[in-house]
């Protein structure tokens, strides 16, 4: 080998629960040092795929591999994986105190009685709790973001190399987490440590991550990096979980001669739009398309600039989100599509749209995402 | 916020403690009676405290309770501590059938489990003794402290577990550092358990002794069928309170809701 091996890699792995299969051949692999995030709706999975990583389920008897540094890992128990984990209970030892939650790693490790307490306080500075008011207390005299912090600091005390995460925000308050958030990306960054991190928050996952695996129904969906997911999503399973997605469908025509946009495709109710260029496209084959509603601009009709995608609909709602509008447009088929508008002020500068207006909703045809059939 | 309880729920309660709690409190009383005649109150003594003590028969029933109770308690704790970890465990075949069982010696009549123990060990041409009766005390007790185990086993996080094992520790570290620190309450009130109600049963083992295995409770029925005499009060007392301590020790240390 030439080069390293991904630090994580799984290949085709699948676990079952009695009948119900957990995770479905999912293949993956992380990169030294990255953020790597697990992101799906409750039941896709991701929390099974995080305890096979650690090893707290073995993959079926047929069920792949799972690798760490190039190693075959399947049946090696925990303590034998290097790794962290922080819980999404925290699982702090309720009957010992946060010096000695965070030894305990470090005595079953065997490190010398003398280096502990040095340790235990530099982990406790990781994150950001005051050894002198913090080390003696017990779990249930802490708040939910200091527990959080113990947890973690508990893990990072033993310099893993992999430290897995599962959901470990989801139990505290917006502002909370948006802070946590931005000290788990830079403990991260400065450390070095490859980090593997559960979510169902799409906005979370987007934020911290290097890379994402979308989790669907026990399967990996789609891995790539935040960018990629939003803005090419591969079905319309990501298109929709991650941001919000119009949806349009059409007949491919012929393919026309190698510009950007070389496809024509016909809705069913005539309408035609242009569309990139896509391995997926056939000749006469159904395709679906994705555009997100910041990408869609509204105009009157027959004042759409040239070369855009037009398609005519009426307004049908506005709703008023802070940063943005979304206008809601009933399209001649009857499905809505949300367009998202800046908001200048609608107090000095209101949107010119009303309720009833006859719109026409436009895109640039390089702005369509062409989706795999699911 | 204390509110007033309503009259009439107050002599109800107190009526029920009245009937629970006034022939013991009388029969307690009647252990300091100088009379010898149970009618009549005739002063202080603790002359029938004393008479115990020159009863080596009395004795003898008492320590032998306190050894079978101490005997049957280890290991009824033993086996339901094991009991519940392995039904607290992931499910399996017969886990559900297993547990149902748990409940079955719990309710079943006290006369039934002694009349079919004596079977057993008849059949099984085992002579009674003091082996028989330990046996018989370990087999109605363990399902208690199974079931106070279990009871503390399912109000505990399973991540703690994982939790040290992530950290370094073995499956035998990870019980012996986290699991069972946390399950002590809960062990020791089942084990209490255990021991009172061996300590008092007399129906079980009145059908298993053999001779020379006269425990306190069986020696006390013995006593009384020859006539009631104060001394009996003296030796239900000292019942009394050894069995209401360990219940009072049991339910401080916690873990006996639903018990």
């Amino acid at each position: 080998m030439t080069e390293t091996p991904p630090i994580v890699e799984f290949r085709r792995v699948s676990k079952s629960f009695g009948d119900s299969r957990a995770v479905d051949r999912v293949s993956f692999s992380v990169r030294r040092g990255e953020f790597f995030s697990l992101l799906g709706p409750s039941g896709c999975g991701k929390t099974t795929t995080l305890r096979l990583l650690a090893g707290f389920e073995t993959p079926d008897p047929d069920g792949g591999e799972v690798r760490i540094d190039g190693e075959v890992v399947n049946v090696r128990r925990p303590y034998e994986r290097r790794i962290g984990m922080v819980f999404q209970s925290y699982a702090l030892f309720p009957h010992l105190s946060v010096e000695r939650n965070i030894a305990f790693g470090l005595e079953e490790h065997r490190v010398p009685r003398t280096e502990i307490p040095g340790r235990v306080e530099r982990a406790l500075g990781l994150v950001r709790l005051a050894p002198a008011t913090f080390a003696r207390r017990r779990p249930h005299q802490l708040s939910g973001g200091q527990r959080q912090r113990v947890a973690l600091a508990r893990a990072l005390v033993l310099d893993p190399a992999i430290l897995l995460l599962d959901e470990p925000l989801g139990a505290l308050d917006l502002q909370l987490r948006k802070e946590m958030q931005l000290e788990l990306k830079t403990l991260n960054r400065e450390l070095g440590m490859t980090f593997v991190y559960v979510t169902h928050d799409q906005e979370e996952a987007l934020a911290m991550s290097d890379r994402i695996a979308v989790m669907s129904a026990a399967r990996v969906a789609q891995v790539g990096t935040p960018a990629d997911i939003y803005e090419n999503p591969r079905t319309e399973f990501v298109a929709g979980f991650i941001g919000e997605a119009n949806l349009f469908d059409g007949q491919a025509g012929k393919r026309g001669s190698g510009e950007a946009t070389p496809w024509t495709v016909t809705a069913a109710d005539g309408a035609r739009f242009g569309v990139p260029d896509h391995p997926g496209i056939q000749e006469g084959a159904g395709v679906r398309i994705a555009v997100r509603p910041e990408w869609l601009d509204l105009f009157e009709p027959g004042a759409v600039p040239a070369g855009e995608n037009a398609l005519p609909g009426t307004v049908r709602d506005i709703v008023y989100l802070g940063e943005t509008m979304h206008v809601v447009v009933t399209m001649s088929d009857g499905r809505l599509v949300r367009v998202a508008l800046r908001n200048e002020g609608q107090l000095l500068n209101p949107l010119r749209w009303r309720r009833g207006d006859t719109v026409v909703v436009a895109w640039r045809p390089e702005d369509c995402q062409v989706l795999d059939p699911e | 916020m204390t509110r007033r309880l309503s009259p009439l729920l107050v002599a109800l309660v107190g009526g029920i403690f009245l009937v629970l709690h006034l022939p013991v409190l009388v029969l307690v009383l009647y252990s300091f009676n100088s009379s010898r005649f149970a009618a009549s109150w005739s002063g202080f003594t603790l002359h029938w405290y004393a008479r115990l003590l020159e009863r080596p028969d009395i004795l003898r029933a008492l320590r032998l309770s306190l050894t079978v109770a101490t005997l049957s308690t280890l290991v009824a704790t033993l086996l339901g501590t094991l009991l519940a970890l392995g039904l607290s465990r992931r499910p399996f075949r017969g886990r559900r059938l297993i547990e149902g069982g748990l409940y079955l010696p719990i309710v079943t009549p006290e006369i039934v489990a002694g009349i079919s123990l004596l079977i057993l060990f008849v059949a099984l041409r085992v002579p009674l003794g003091v082996g028989t009766v330990i046996v018989a005390h370990v087999a109605f007790t363990t399902p208690f402290v199974a079931v106070v185990v279990l009871a503390r086993l399912r109000g505990m996080d399973r991540s703690l577990e994982e939790a040290a094992l992530a950290l370094g520790a073995d499956e035998v570290t990870a019980f012996r550092r986290i699991t069972l620190p946390l399950l002590a309450p809960g062990i020791l009130a089942g084990a209490l358990l255990a021991f009172t109600l061996s300590l008092d049963d007399f129906v079980i083992t009145f059908f298993v002794a053999g001779p020379g295995s006269t425990t306190l409770p069986v020696l006390v029925y013995s006593m009384v069928r020859r006539g009631v005499e104060p001394t009996i009060n003296a030796v239900s007392a000292v019942l009394v309170v050894l069995t209401t301590g360990t219940i009072a020790l049991a339910s401080r240390l916690g873990g006996t809701r639903g018990a």
